[in-house]
């Protein structure tokens, strides 16, 4: 851990949709300038739980705390605490009706009511940072769609968020996408972002993780160090999830 | 003979007679047009409700109006008021009257079709950014649902100019009772009038809602593709 400053503090968080538990019993710290992955085979709850920890689905029980201030579940609250939790989606949901530079200062100017000038210098720095300034003035449907969960990542920067959920961001491009994301979020993790990141790219998940969390059947079976986890995992859940990934050679 | 039909069209003022009805009929198309892209808005948030009481009357209004021809609708309206009611419509408030009815249905069906379409993420993306409710509406949501709106409201507006010609039927002298006017009484003069006078109708309602139907083709082009 770089820091020990506690920024989510999740506490026996319990989600239902009614038909069986989806979450149960969760509880984990995220620390400032950390980067969690969070790993699990499909419907173990881990976008569940991202959305949870950005207001998107409401919780029974349990608690959520941002930079020790518990969120009490009202839309205000939420509403606050967005502009400093950013979240990017699988399905890089950029607004079509505007141009690249428009997606990105949108909220800067209506939400945070900042100039349009420092909006707009600051979304180029960005989008240059990315490698997207030349697209600046095209359509979302003009880009492939790494340049779009790119700029969509771009988007939530720009809020200048205290952390960064990240729902699966690669797993509706092509492979020949993947990496030209991954590295962005790399590269984010290397100037110290704090982020909780959802993904099924376990060779990007041992290479940005400070910390894995192995979520199964809505519970945390293993929480752990990249280096423990993926050389040897304490659970058998764990150890047959990460054999999946195994392909025996010859 | 073959030139004396067109003649009865500069016989006195017959064309700006043909005209002014003509202006009736639009006239009356733009008010309900209006009426009904504000009530149809209204009508079309009121659809996408879950609760299963409003869904129901929503059903039923639509597929009332959607059902019944929309000659019934006048006759109901002008005739119906006046026997059952006592109250004296003129014909032009009652074609107002009926084709707001009608504007809204189909206007609130596109509004909920349009609303609907925009995939939840869109919301969601919003809500995610820190927007309130009402600024997700705002800045995302509805001018995409405009977009979508505007070329299929435009076709209904076209569709509304040609519904126009029922209301001969119930007294309103527009175009048509026009045409049929001057064909009467040209009727021993020139016989063969009635071809050339309902030809000119042909492009007069042509010219009118031919560059509307161009205007919803451009402009659904140039935000969808």
């Amino acid at each position: 851990m770089k820091n020990e400053e506690t920024l989510l503090e999740i506490r026996h968080l319990h989600k239902d949709y009614g038909n069986g538990a989806v979450l149960k019993d969760v509880s984990f710290d995220v620390h400032k300038g950390e980067v969690l992955v969070v790993i699990g085979s499909s419907g173990c709850g881990k976008s569940t739980l991202l959305r949870c920890l950005n207001g998107l689905e409401s919780i029974q029980t349990g608690t959520i705390s941002f930079c020790g201030k518990t969120i009490d579940g009202s839309k205000k609250d939420w509403f606050q605490a967005r502009q400093k939790i950013g979240m990017v989606f699988q399905s890089y949901d950029l607004f079509p009706h505007k141009t690249v530079l428009e997606n990105v200062i949108l909220a800067p100017l209506k939400v945070q009511k900042r100039s349009r000038a420092e909006a707009v210098e600051e979304a180029e720095i960005l989008l240059k940072r990315v490698g997207l300034y030349d697209k600046k003035d095209v359509y979302p449907r003009q880009l492939s769609g790494g340049q779009k969960q790119r700029v969509a990542i771009v988007r939530a920067l720009i809020m200048h968020p205290e952390v960064m959920l990240f729902d699966e961001v690669t797993a509706a491009l092509d492979p020949e996408m993947v990496r030209e994301v991954l590295d962005v979020m790399l590269e984010l993790a290397k100037k110290g972002l704090t982020m909780i990141i959802v993904t099924h790219e376990m060779q990007f998940a041992k290479a940005v993780a400070d910390r894995v969390i192995f979520l199964d059947n809505g519970e945390i079976a293993e929480e752990d160090t990249p280096e423990n986890f993926f050389n040897c995992p304490k659970t058998e859940r764990a150890k047959s999830f990460l054999n999946t990934f195994v392909f025996e050679e010859g | 003979m073959q030139d004396l039909g067109i003649r009865v069209l500069f016989m006195g003022n017959n064309m700006a007679r043909l005209l002014g009805g003509l202006w009736v009929a639009v006239k009356i198309s733009l008010i309900s047009m209006v009426l009904s892209v504000i009530f149809g808005l209204l009508f079309g948030m009121f659809m996408t409700l879950k609760n299963p009481f409003t869904r129901a009357i929503s059903r039923i209004y639509l597929e009332f109006v959607r059902i019944m021809p929309q000659l019934v609708l006048l006759f109901l309206v002008y005739f119906g008021m006046t026997k059952t009611f006592g109250i004296n419509l003129s014909g032009e408030l009652s074609a107002v009257i009926v084709f707001t009815i009608w504007g809204t249905a189909e206007m609130g069906d596109l509004v909920r079709g349009a609303l609907i379409s925009i995939p939840k993420h869109q919301y969601e993306s919003g809500a995610a950014l820190g927007f309130t409710q009402i600024q997700t509406y705002q800045y995302i949501i509805i001018p995409q649902t405009l977009r979508r709106l505007i070329p299929l409201s435009i076709n209904l507006a076209t569709r509304m100019i040609k519904t126009t010609s029922l209301i001969v039927l119930i007294g309103v002298v527009e175009v048509l009772k026009i045409a049929q006017q001057i064909i009467e009484a040209n009727r021993y003069t020139v016989p063969d009038s009635a071809l050339w006078i309902y030809g000119t109708i042909f492009f007069l309602y042509f010219f009118t809602c031919w560059p509307i139907s161009l205007l919803a083709g451009k402009l659904e082009k140039r935000w969808n593709g």
